[in-house]
Protein backbone atom coordinates (compact mmCIF):
# COMPACT_ATOMS: atom_id res chain seq x y z
CA UNK A 1 0.00 0.00 0.00
CA UNK A 2 1.35 3.59 -0.74
CA UNK A 3 2.55 5.88 2.09
CA UNK A 4 0.10 8.54 3.21
CA UNK A 5 2.02 11.50 1.67
CA UNK A 6 2.36 14.27 3.63
CA UNK A 7 2.54 17.91 2.09
CA UNK A 8 5.17 20.46 3.16
CA UNK A 9 3.41 24.26 3.17
CA UNK A 10 5.95 26.73 4.91
CA UNK A 11 6.94 25.53 8.75
CA UNK A 12 4.21 23.23 8.91
CA UNK A 13 3.09 19.88 7.48
CA UNK A 14 -0.20 18.89 6.58
CA UNK A 15 -1.09 15.07 6.53
CA UNK A 16 -4.15 14.13 4.28
CA UNK A 17 -5.65 10.91 6.30
CA UNK A 18 -7.38 8.47 3.66
CA UNK A 19 -10.91 7.47 3.90
CA UNK A 20 -9.97 3.73 5.32
CA UNK A 21 -6.75 2.79 7.53
CA UNK A 22 -5.16 -0.34 8.06
CA UNK A 23 -3.27 -0.61 11.02
CA UNK A 24 -0.09 -0.85 9.87
CA UNK A 25 -0.80 2.27 7.85
CA UNK A 26 -1.44 4.12 10.91
CA UNK A 27 2.20 2.93 12.60
CA UNK A 28 4.11 3.49 9.19
CA UNK A 29 2.78 7.12 9.43
CA UNK A 30 3.78 7.81 13.17
CA UNK A 31 7.08 7.26 12.33
CA UNK A 32 7.59 8.93 8.95
CA UNK A 33 5.88 11.82 10.48
CA UNK A 34 8.09 12.15 13.61
CA UNK A 35 11.10 11.89 11.53
CA UNK A 36 9.79 14.55 8.87
CA UNK A 37 9.17 17.17 11.74
CA UNK A 38 12.99 16.77 12.81
CA UNK A 39 14.61 16.42 9.27
CA UNK A 40 12.69 19.84 8.14
CA UNK A 41 12.60 21.76 11.47
CA UNK A 42 8.01 21.70 11.24
CA UNK A 43 6.96 24.00 13.91
CA UNK A 44 3.22 22.83 13.65
CA UNK A 45 0.87 19.75 11.90
CA UNK A 46 -2.01 19.44 10.78
CA UNK A 47 -4.01 16.01 10.76
CA UNK A 48 -6.65 16.26 8.55
CA UNK A 49 -9.79 14.15 8.83
CA UNK A 50 -11.76 15.56 6.45
CA UNK A 51 -11.81 12.06 4.31
CA UNK A 52 -11.89 9.77 7.21
CA UNK A 53 -15.04 7.26 7.78
CA UNK A 54 -13.48 5.42 10.62
CA UNK A 55 -12.08 6.06 13.83
CA UNK A 56 -11.75 3.26 16.15
CA UNK A 57 -10.40 3.11 19.24
CA UNK A 58 -6.82 2.18 17.92
CA UNK A 59 -6.92 4.92 15.26
CA UNK A 60 -7.93 7.35 17.68
CA UNK A 61 -5.35 6.26 20.31
CA UNK A 62 -2.45 6.74 17.38
CA UNK A 63 -3.90 9.82 16.53
CA UNK A 64 -3.34 10.86 20.35
CA UNK A 65 -0.17 9.50 20.20
CA UNK A 66 1.22 11.61 16.97
CA UNK A 67 -0.03 14.58 18.49
CA UNK A 68 1.93 14.00 21.91
CA UNK A 69 5.01 12.66 19.44
CA UNK A 70 4.73 15.72 17.27
CA UNK A 71 4.76 17.94 20.99
CA UNK A 72 7.65 16.17 22.23
CA UNK A 73 9.41 17.35 19.26
CA UNK A 74 9.05 20.92 20.16
CA UNK A 75 5.74 21.50 17.22
CA UNK A 76 2.54 22.22 17.73
CA UNK A 77 -0.24 19.19 16.28
CA UNK A 78 -3.55 20.11 15.67
CA UNK A 79 -6.74 17.36 14.15
CA UNK A 80 -9.14 19.16 11.81
CA UNK A 81 -12.07 18.51 9.94
CA UNK A 82 -13.61 15.91 12.22
CA UNK A 83 -17.24 15.17 10.49
CA UNK A 84 -20.07 15.04 12.71
CA UNK A 85 -20.59 11.37 12.17
CA UNK A 86 -16.82 10.70 13.26
CA UNK A 87 -17.35 13.03 16.38
CA UNK A 88 -20.58 11.46 17.56
CA UNK A 89 -19.36 7.91 17.05
CA UNK A 90 -16.09 8.49 18.83
CA UNK A 91 -17.90 9.79 21.68
CA UNK A 92 -20.44 7.35 21.72
CA UNK A 93 -16.91 4.66 21.99
CA UNK A 94 -15.92 6.22 24.70
CA UNK A 95 -12.83 8.16 22.84
CA UNK A 96 -12.95 11.70 23.49
CA UNK A 97 -9.84 13.72 22.23
CA UNK A 98 -8.60 14.83 25.77
CA UNK A 99 -5.38 17.48 25.47
CA UNK A 100 -5.60 17.48 21.77
CA UNK A 101 -6.01 20.89 19.83
CA UNK A 102 -9.09 20.38 17.17
CA UNK A 103 -10.20 22.76 14.34
CA UNK A 104 -12.89 23.38 12.07
CA UNK A 105 -10.99 22.52 9.10
CA UNK A 106 -7.22 23.14 7.41
CA UNK A 107 -8.00 26.81 7.02
CA UNK A 108 -8.75 27.39 10.79
CA UNK A 109 -6.30 24.65 11.36
CA UNK A 110 -3.65 26.98 9.97
CA UNK A 111 -4.41 30.32 11.60
CA UNK A 112 -4.40 28.57 14.70
CA UNK A 113 -0.92 27.37 14.36
CA UNK A 114 0.59 31.05 12.91
CA UNK A 115 -0.82 32.00 16.15
CA UNK A 116 0.39 29.67 17.84
CA UNK A 117 3.72 29.94 16.82
CA UNK A 118 3.83 33.55 17.05
CA UNK A 119 2.69 32.84 20.92
CA UNK A 120 5.99 30.42 21.31
CA UNK A 121 8.00 33.12 18.92
CA UNK A 122 7.16 35.97 21.35
CA UNK A 123 7.09 33.89 24.74
CA UNK A 124 10.96 32.95 23.48
CA UNK A 125 12.09 36.23 23.03
CA UNK A 126 10.89 37.88 26.27
CA UNK A 127 12.78 35.47 27.85
CA UNK A 128 16.24 35.79 26.39
CA UNK B 1 -35.01 -13.43 6.95
CA UNK B 2 -31.63 -13.46 5.89
CA UNK B 3 -31.93 -12.58 1.63
CA UNK B 4 -28.63 -12.28 1.08
CA UNK B 5 -25.28 -13.51 3.10
CA UNK B 6 -21.73 -13.81 2.49
CA UNK B 7 -18.90 -15.21 4.64
CA UNK B 8 -15.25 -13.06 5.16
CA UNK B 9 -12.07 -14.71 6.93
CA UNK B 10 -10.93 -12.71 9.57
CA UNK B 11 -7.28 -13.49 9.98
CA UNK B 12 -5.39 -10.36 9.16
CA UNK B 13 -5.93 -6.62 9.32
CA UNK B 14 -6.18 -6.08 5.63
CA UNK B 15 -9.55 -8.84 6.60
CA UNK B 16 -10.73 -6.63 8.85
CA UNK B 17 -10.66 -3.81 6.02
CA UNK B 18 -12.47 -5.73 3.39
CA UNK B 19 -15.46 -6.67 6.13
CA UNK B 20 -15.76 -2.94 7.27
CA UNK B 21 -15.66 -2.03 3.55
CA UNK B 22 -18.22 -4.74 2.40
CA UNK B 23 -20.79 -3.31 4.95
CA UNK B 24 -20.04 0.27 4.53
CA UNK B 25 -21.12 -0.63 0.64
CA UNK B 26 -24.53 -2.26 1.69
CA UNK B 27 -25.48 0.27 4.03
CA UNK B 28 -25.03 3.01 1.41
CA UNK B 29 -26.97 0.47 -1.43
CA UNK B 30 -30.04 -0.15 1.71
CA UNK B 31 -29.92 3.85 2.35
CA UNK B 32 -28.53 3.75 6.13
CA UNK B 33 -28.24 7.55 7.39
CA UNK B 34 -23.92 8.39 7.23
CA UNK B 35 -24.09 8.48 10.82
CA UNK B 36 -25.34 4.53 10.96
CA UNK B 37 -22.97 3.50 8.83
CA UNK B 38 -20.26 5.28 11.20
CA UNK B 39 -21.46 3.39 14.13
CA UNK B 40 -21.67 0.13 13.05
CA UNK B 41 -18.20 -0.15 10.83
CA UNK B 42 -16.62 1.35 14.10
CA UNK B 43 -18.63 -1.45 16.06
CA UNK B 44 -16.99 -3.72 13.48
CA UNK B 45 -13.57 -2.89 13.57
CA UNK B 46 -13.32 -3.16 17.28
CA UNK B 47 -15.35 -6.28 17.55
CA UNK B 48 -13.22 -7.63 14.64
CA UNK B 49 -9.43 -6.28 16.14
CA UNK B 50 -10.60 -8.59 19.60
CA UNK B 51 -11.47 -11.12 17.52
CA UNK B 52 -7.63 -10.75 15.27
CA UNK B 53 -5.90 -9.71 18.90
CA UNK B 54 -7.16 -11.86 21.02
CA UNK B 55 -9.25 -14.82 19.46
CA UNK B 56 -6.18 -15.66 17.24
CA UNK B 57 -8.52 -14.37 13.84
CA UNK B 58 -12.22 -16.64 12.99
CA UNK B 59 -14.74 -15.39 10.66
CA UNK B 60 -17.16 -12.80 9.39
CA UNK B 61 -20.70 -13.54 8.50
CA UNK B 62 -22.48 -11.03 6.86
CA UNK B 63 -25.97 -10.89 6.01
CA UNK B 64 -28.62 -8.24 4.60
CA UNK B 65 -32.05 -8.58 6.53
CA UNK B 66 -35.32 -7.94 5.59
CA UNK B 67 -38.45 -8.25 7.61
CA UNK B 68 -41.96 -7.46 6.43
CA UNK B 69 -40.94 -3.83 4.86
CA UNK B 70 -38.05 -3.22 7.08
CA UNK B 71 -34.21 -4.01 5.77
CA UNK B 72 -31.90 -4.96 8.11
CA UNK B 73 -27.78 -5.50 7.85
CA UNK B 74 -26.12 -8.72 10.28
CA UNK B 75 -22.60 -8.97 11.69
CA UNK B 76 -21.97 -12.17 13.29
CA UNK B 77 -17.54 -12.11 14.01
CA UNK B 78 -16.59 -15.62 15.36
CA UNK B 79 -13.22 -17.01 16.65
CA UNK B 80 -12.32 -19.95 18.47
CA UNK B 81 -9.61 -18.37 20.63
CA UNK B 82 -9.82 -18.96 24.46
CA UNK B 83 -13.35 -17.23 25.24
CA UNK B 84 -14.29 -14.84 27.54
CA UNK B 85 -14.40 -16.41 31.62
CA UNK B 86 -16.25 -13.09 32.70
CA UNK B 87 -18.39 -11.52 29.97
CA UNK B 88 -19.72 -8.66 32.39
CA UNK B 89 -16.53 -7.56 33.50
CA UNK B 90 -14.93 -7.59 29.75
CA UNK B 91 -17.99 -5.45 28.91
CA UNK B 92 -16.94 -3.14 31.25
CA UNK B 93 -15.86 0.70 30.32
CA UNK B 94 -12.04 0.54 30.83
CA UNK B 95 -11.68 -3.45 31.41
CA UNK B 96 -8.31 -4.56 29.63
CA UNK B 97 -6.45 -7.80 29.53
CA UNK B 98 -4.30 -6.31 26.71
CA UNK B 99 -2.43 -2.84 26.61
CA UNK B 100 -6.20 -1.32 24.99
CA UNK B 101 -7.97 1.18 26.63
CA UNK B 102 -10.95 -1.46 27.64
CA UNK B 103 -13.41 0.39 25.49
CA UNK B 104 -13.82 -1.41 22.19
CA UNK B 105 -16.44 -4.44 23.22
CA UNK B 106 -18.66 -2.20 26.04
CA UNK B 107 -18.30 0.83 22.60
CA UNK B 108 -18.98 -1.34 20.12
CA UNK B 109 -22.35 -2.36 22.15
CA UNK B 110 -23.32 1.04 22.60
CA UNK B 111 -23.14 1.34 19.07
CA UNK B 112 -25.62 -0.76 17.44
CA UNK B 113 -29.22 -1.83 18.09
CA UNK B 114 -28.97 -5.44 19.00
CA UNK B 115 -25.46 -6.96 20.26
CA UNK B 116 -25.57 -10.55 21.23
CA UNK B 117 -22.71 -11.92 22.71
CA UNK B 118 -21.90 -16.03 22.59
CA UNK B 119 -18.32 -16.66 24.77
CA UNK B 120 -17.25 -19.60 26.82
CA UNK B 121 -13.59 -20.49 28.07
CA UNK B 122 -12.01 -22.97 25.48
CA UNK B 123 -14.86 -22.68 23.07
CA UNK B 124 -14.22 -19.03 21.57
CA UNK B 125 -16.11 -16.37 21.08
CA UNK B 126 -19.30 -15.61 18.29
CA UNK B 127 -20.84 -11.34 18.57
CA UNK B 128 -23.83 -10.89 16.62
CA UNK B 129 -24.87 -7.38 15.77
CA UNK B 130 -27.83 -6.78 14.36
CA UNK B 131 -28.57 -2.44 12.65
CA UNK B 132 -32.37 -2.04 10.97
CA UNK B 133 -33.16 0.93 8.88
N1 LIG C 1 -12.64 -12.40 21.01
C1 LIG C 1 -12.16 -12.40 22.26
N2 LIG C 1 -11.57 -13.51 22.77
C2 LIG C 1 -11.07 -13.52 24.04
N3 LIG C 1 -11.08 -12.45 24.87
C3 LIG C 1 -11.64 -11.31 24.42
C4 LIG C 1 -12.20 -11.23 23.10
N4 LIG C 1 -12.70 -9.96 22.95
C5 LIG C 1 -12.45 -9.31 24.09
N5 LIG C 1 -11.82 -10.11 24.99
C6 LIG C 1 -11.41 -9.74 26.38
O1 LIG C 1 -12.20 -8.65 26.80
C7 LIG C 1 -11.38 -7.54 27.18
C8 LIG C 1 -12.07 -6.25 26.84
O2 LIG C 1 -12.13 -6.08 25.42
P1 LIG C 1 -12.21 -4.61 24.83
O3 LIG C 1 -12.25 -4.67 23.36
O4 LIG C 1 -13.31 -3.89 25.53
O5 LIG C 1 -10.84 -3.95 25.33
P2 LIG C 1 -9.37 -4.11 24.72
O6 LIG C 1 -9.40 -4.83 23.41
O7 LIG C 1 -8.51 -4.70 25.78
O8 LIG C 1 -8.97 -2.58 24.48
P3 LIG C 1 -9.42 -1.63 23.25
O9 LIG C 1 -10.45 -2.36 22.46
O10 LIG C 1 -9.95 -0.39 23.89
O11 LIG C 1 -8.16 -1.38 22.48
C9 LIG C 1 -10.05 -7.76 26.46
O12 LIG C 1 -8.98 -7.15 27.11
C10 LIG C 1 -9.97 -9.30 26.47
O13 LIG C 1 -9.46 -9.77 27.69
MG1 LIG D 1 -10.65 -4.29 21.85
Amino acid sequence: MNPIPLFHIGDFLLVSIPEDLSDSMVTRLQDSLSRKVIKLQIKGVLLDLSSVTIVDSFIGRMLGNMASITAMLGAEAIIVGIQPAIAITMIELGLGLNNIKTALNVDQGVIMLQILAADKAIDYVSKQ
Amino acid sequence: MSVSSKVLPMRTEEDLMIVRQTVKAWMIEQEFSLLEQTKLVTAISEIGRNALVYGGGGSALLEQLLENCRVGIRVTIEDQGPGIADIEQALQDAYSTGNGLGFGLSGAKRLVMDFDICSKPGQGTRIKMTVWN
